[in-house]
């Protein structure tokens, strides 16, 4: 009797726990309604942190859990945050917890921790958190909360990642570089998988040094907009 | 809307929570990262012989790195008349561990120069010696240092490496991402045919003299400026040691 009825319960229960508007809640962020091409919010770290995949990588993931718990955190405490500080009380929230991601981060792999260096703390003046805190986690229930912040953050992460790639692979040549996966594509020795010194067809690419400085980021990021927009016109008059 | 004591009582309590949280993270974890920034140093260090490594730095491990720096590195601290401090006098100076890995280049380049203690590692590999000396200056942005090996004729220049706390990627911070940067330093000489000390120019536009120079990197000459400065002052600092050094090769 028991399994009959849990099993019955299960669907139902289901949906209301990932029903359609909690799906949306993590793919709007991805497609539609992307903190970075769409919001143009979180740009600084999108052009600072974006030279190599790996960091990258390391960013989004520290985005990712910052913003969840944040968000957890302030949907939790929404009903008892006084109005008049709740700016202060975000804040709080969102430092604590980068602070924690940057003392774990410089425990477990000190050379990104080197690398990313202030980047990880300036996580704090990254304006989508501050910003789904304020417009989503106040006002609504935590799983919901979580749902949203861990939408919005990957769809930041993704972006960064997209960047990073094409950064890193024309201006250095490789991916994951610095990590223990790293590959190494484009270059003019024999530790490349394209020798560019004897390959025929790839005789003529030098690194592109213009990609690792912050200018390239821009011009990726404006292409990704550009070919956003152009699949999804409604999309043009928002921002 | 709150009560001002409701607002009061509610700021110190998360005041407290918070603070507690992280500073018993902080104190949790100051072990492991004492640990990582001493290896991530010896990394630095051992990196300047990278040439006589059994493999590239970076593909070692971090056991490897220890193993190696445990192994067959010899340090010891010398003041800049180029005597050998012992350890009780370092621990004395204010570096509780008393080892020359200890040492803050940061704290010493404050000093006033006939203050300073300088680290000394000496790679041992196939019969021959290789001295290490740790530099540091200022880049564009920040501090920049690096570490210097010489050869056992204390002329000859056997690597180096350089590292940066904020310079510009893919221009400053070629200086650490760009082997072929470091690679130039190889067989370089830090003094003149006369036997004066000349150091190693980092030159913008490229390198005029092959024993002297080496060539500098596009769009980050304040950087390659700094290197050239940190490079001719750290080695005067151990200018002494270096002469006594090498008058007794002469000799020999």
């Amino acid at each position: 009797m028991a399994e009959e009825t849990q099993v019955k319960d299960e669907p139902k229960e289901k949906k209301e726990f990932f029903g359609r508007k909690e799906r949306r809640l993590i793919t709007d962020p991805l497609t539609d309604n992307n903190p970075i091409t769409v919001q143009v919010l979180g740009i600084c770290s999108a052009l600072a942190v974006t030279t190599l995949l790996y960091p990258s990588i390391i960013m989004a993931v520290a985005v990712i859990f910052v913003m969840i718990f944040s968000n957890l955190t302030t949907s939790l405490l929404r009903k008892y945050i006084p109005k008049q500080v709740r700016m202060i009380v975000q804040l709080v929230i969102i430092a604590s917890l980068v602070t924690m991601v940057e003392l774990s981060l410089k425990a477990l792999n000190f050379a990104v921790y080197k690398q990313l260096s202030v980047f990880i703390g300036l996580i704090i003046t990254n304006c989508i958190i501050m910003g789904r805190l304020e417009a989503f986690a106040l006002a609504n229930k935590p799983w919901q909360s979580i749902l949203d912040g861990l939408g919005n953050a990957v769809g930041y992460g993704a972006i960064l990642i997209i960047v990073a790639f094409f950064r890193e692979l024309f201006g250095k040549g490789s991916l994951f570089a610095g990590s223990p996966i790293e590959f190494k594509i484009i270059g003019p020795t024999q530790d490349f998988l394209i020798n560019t010194s004897e390959s025929v067809m790839f005789g003529w690419y030098t690194n592109n040094n213009l990609m690792v400085l912050s200018v390239a980021a821009m011009f990726i990021l404006a292409i990704l907009i550009w070919v956003q927009r152009s699949y999804n016109p409604e999309l043009v008059d928002v921002s | 809307m709150h009560s001002t004591n409701y607002v009061i009582r509610f700021v110190l309590i998360m005041t407290c929570v918070v603070a507690l949280v992280l500073a018993a993270m902080a104190t949790l974890l100051q072990p492991v990262h004492k640990a990582n920034e001493a290896l991530y140093n010896k990394r630095g260090i051992i990196q300047a012989v990278e040439t006589k490594l059994p493999k590239p730095v970076g593909e070692m491990t971090d056991a490897e790195v220890a193993d190696v720096f445990d192994s067959k590195v010899e340090q010891y601290v010398i003041n800049t008349d180029g005597e050998r401090l012992s350890e009780e006098e370092v621990i004395e100076a204010g570096y509780p561990g008393g080892k020359a890995e200890n040492i803050d280049m940061e704290k010493e380049k404050k000093k006033d120069p006939s203050d300073r203690l300088l680290p000394v590692f000496k790679y041992q590999h196939e019969g021959s010696d290789y001295f290490i000396f740790s530099v540091r200056g200022n880049g564009l942005w920040d501090a920049i240092w690096g570490n210097i090996a010489l050869e056992s004729n204390f002329n000859d220049v056997a690597g180096a490496t350089f590292d940066h706390k904020s310079e510009t990627p893919g221009l400053g911070a070629e200086i650490k991402d760009n082997p072929n940067f470091r690679d130039q330093f190889i067989g370089k000489e830090i003094f003149s045919e006369d036997g004066k000390f000349v150091s190693i120019t980092v030159r913008k536009g490229g390198a005029k003299d092959p024993d002297h120079e080496v060539d500098g990197i596009s769009g980050a000459t304040i950087t390659a400026d700094g290197v050239t400065a940190m490079l001719e002052n750290g080695l005067e600092n151990y200018m002494s040691y270096i002469k006594e050094n090498r008058s007794q090769k002469v000799k020999n």
